[in-house]
């Protein structure tokens, strides 16, 4: 945590001074020293036991080439945060996530400046006649929240600014800055800009309009429930050791049951959890282990309503359909 | 595979691509001055020859939001490979249904807009409707004179009297609930408090000394109204009334959130909120193409449920369903999705114009299915009919 991590522009020098971006600010191209491919993205999300689609790949193949942020949308438990988390597991790099709330106010998302050390810097130094106030508005004294963190690192990382719609509107307008120019006005300090662009992921859930001036600023994709094949792909990738059938099986239940009038409909989370409970109890077949099914429902039924929605006759049905 | 062909004048990638963003913004999406240019950009990071990537990526690069992405591939089909004869069948389906979907309200008279209306069947079934526009034949003028008509009608519909009498009502009602609020405000008041904790917090800013004084209220817990209002084909004759009262109701200073539905549902909400009326009416008219066919109340409910009522329900929010309830889907649904507004709403009011005839009994299915979830089931055929709710509001 040194200085040398903050770049700012002190805009004491006049006017043309928060113009130009600081020494050693290479420019957003920067970050682009090995030009990825389409095909790349797929595999290097694959290998992090990823499946997207043609084109989910597409959308972050782009947010990472054209630097822009990227907007999903998509019902709860599709895997929007997860693409974060793979990704930046992917480049091998910082995954810096902020979860909004309403209420989230730029002192827990931008910075703040630790008041108690301030003070008893002060108080340290009065023996020796006092502190410079240059010194107590310097980078010592800053606490970085996760958008300056992500702004102030060398290695591009992903910034994951998760449910984005929980959070009021004047917080959204707050972001635009970030988002365009990917540099934060500190007013102590001067203008901080990005040495690297960082990999910025939105997720949202359509709880709540969001401005079109952010939807302009980002990419978007929809992420939907994945079809029957990706998501035997993503029950494979995750949990390699359920067999053909009971794979098989277990697809189909989850997919009928998110065509039945729900309130709550299973996501992906969902139907791992439901495998993994089931390969746990060493399930083979899901017509010969009713009690088992019934009893690890729970894992894909969140709600007393939908739980009563499935009882076993209705499962029968959809087993029976599947086997 | 298939050749597009482009008028003459185009001269490249980016002349057609600038005709791509004007096809898309005739169609109703949102595109900026930049927008050419980052697909422009995009494309040059993908294998822009082929055509599955390029779609991919200005999809990416051009949606803004779920409906605009679920659309694009039809647009961007009708637009790049219009040539084919094979593509014509999606696109002519897609025109058809954005031609026949505009609500009979926008229309004053059923018979002024048959003429457009088959005319616009006549250019659904030239195949490339599209590519011609630039060349201004039929396919250009038509799609622009539909919607032109639908802004002119809901002009009329909302004239400045009825607007007026629609606003005093909902302006009384809205008193209705002010009128509850007021009382809550009271008791907050009264909390009025010093915060130390966040003072203490402050100060050590300032070096110890309490120099800014926060202090501690009762939030305002203001009542919430979400009024749903039908505008399928029934409902022609009263869907006057009721926009006016919605955007009375948008506008009477306490929180309120409306949504028109049919066999979609759309937040109105902005499009009310202008205060030129005229405006209003010529965006909603916008917004309102792509309406279709029957009424689908529970499936209209349901994904208000699902998508914005889990921010715009809490146990303050009166929610104001305005329809006669004639539904086509299965009224059980329609019982289960109210069961579920109940338990997030403090009231449900079904306001319904059939009510103020003599004699009704709700004998519609849906009707039936929906009463033991209602607070209360009110007639609203007249401005005259929804201005003498103001005492059964208050009842609530």
């Amino acid at each position: 945590m040194g200085s040398d991590r903050l770049l700012p522009v002190r805009p004491d020098g006049g006017g043309s001074a928060p113009s130009e971006p600081p020494p050693g600010y290479l420019g957003p191209d920067e970050d682009r020293i090995l030009v990825l491919t389409l095909k790349d993205v797929q595999k290097g999300l694959a290998a992090q036991g990823y499946v997207a689609d043609d084109r989910l790949a597409m959308a972050l193949h782009l947010a990472q080439q054209l630097g822009r942020p990227l907007l999903l949308e998509g019902p709860a438990g599709v895997g929007k945060t997860d693409v974060a988390k793979a990704v930046a597991a992917w480049r091998d790099t910082r995954l810096i996530r902020l979860q909004c709330y309403e209420g989230l106010d730029a002192s827990h998302a931008i910075y703040e400046w630790n008041y108690q050390r301030q003070l008893l810097a002060i108080r340290a130094s009065e023996a020796q006649g006092g502190v410079a106030e240059a010194q107590l508005f310097s980078d010592e004294f800053l606490l970085k929240r996760p958008l300056l963190e992500a702004i102030s690192e060398t290695k591009p990382p992903v910034l994951l600014i998760d449910e984005i719609d929980r959070a009021d509107e004047e917080f959204e307008a707050y972001l635009l800055e970030i988002l365009s120019d990917f540099q934060i006005t500190i007013p102590e300090l001067g203008t901080v800009q990005a040495r690297v662009r960082p990999v910025v992921i939105l997720t949202a859930n359509g709880t709540r309009d969001l401005s079109d001036a952010l939807r302009r600023r980002c990419l978007y994709s929809f992420l939907d429930y994945p079809s029957r094949e990706t998501e035997q792909a993503i029950l494979r990738a995750r949990l390699p050791e359920i067999e053909g059938i009971l794979a098989r099986q277990i697809i189909g239940v989850v997919q009928a049951l998110r065509q039945e009038d729900l309130e709550k409909k299973p996501g992906i989370a969902e139907m791992l959890d439901w495998a993994a409970a089931l390969s746990g109890l060493g399930v083979n077949d899901l017509a010969k282990s009713r009690e088992d099914v019934q009893a690890t429902l729970v894992c894909l039924l969140k709600t007393a309503a939908d739980y009563n929605a499935a009882p076993p006759e209705v499962m029968d049905r959809l087993i029976g359909k599947v086997a | 595979m298939q050749v597009t062909r482009f008028p003459a004048r185009a001269l490249g990638l980016a002349d057609r691509m600038s005709g791509f963003i004007a096809h898309l913004r005739l169609n109703g999406m949102k595109m900026g001055a930049l927008d050419a240019g980052r697909a422009l950009a995009a494309l040059s990071e993908v294998d822009a020859t082929d055509a599955n990537q390029a779609r991919q990526a200005m999809c990416a690069v051009l949606t803004g939001d779920a409906e605009d992405w679920r659309r694009f591939d039809e647009l961007f089909d009708a637009y790049w490979f219009n040539a084919g004869a094979q593509r014509s069948g999606t696109a002519k389906n897609k025109h058809a249904r954005v031609q026949s979907a505009k609500p009979m309200i926008w229309q004053s008279s059923t018979q002024a807009e048959d003429k457009p209306r088959s005319g616009s069947e006549q250019v659904t079934t030239t195949p490339d409707c599209g590519e011609r526009e630039g060349e201004g034949v039929d396919g250009k003028l038509i799609a622009t004179r539909t919607p032109n008509l639908s802004r002119r009608d809901l002009r009329e519909l909302m004239d400045e009297e009825t607007l007026k009498q629609a606003e005093t009502a909902a302006l009384a009602l809205a008193r209705a609930f002010r009128d509850r609020r007021s009382r809550r405000r009271k008791q907050a008041l009264r909390g009025a408090a010093l915060d130390m904790r966040r003072i203490q917090r402050a100060s050590l800013a300032r070096g110890g000394e309490p120099l800014d004084l926060y202090r501690r209220a009762r939030p305002p817990r203001p009542m919430r109204i979400v009024a749903l209002c039908d505008v399928s084909g029934s409902m022609t004759v009263y869907s006057r009334v009721f926009l006016a009262f919605l955007k009375g109701l948008i506008g009477s200073g306490i929180e309120a959130d409306a949504y028109l539905f049919h066999t979609r549902l759309m937040r109105v909400t902005y499009a009310l909120r202008d205060h030129d009326t005229l405006r209003a009416a010529g965006r909603l008219s916008l917004m309102a193409e792509g309406f279709g066919g029957g009424t689908d109340i529970s499936g209209s409910l349901e994904r208000f449920l699902s998508g914005y009522g889990a921010r715009a329900l809490n146990g303050r929010t009166v929610v104001l369903i305005l329809s006669d309830g004639y539904c086509s889907s299965d009224p059980q649904e329609l019982g289960d999705v109210l069961a579920r507004i109940r338990r997030k709403a403090r009231r449900i009011v079904w306001l319904n114009p059939l009510k103020g005839w003599k004699d009704y009994q709700p004998i519609a299915a849906a009707m039936q299915a929906a009463e033991p979830y209602l607070d209360a089931h009110l007639p609203a055929n007249t401005l005259d009919a929804l201005a003498a709710l103001e005492p059964q509001f208050q009842k609530l």
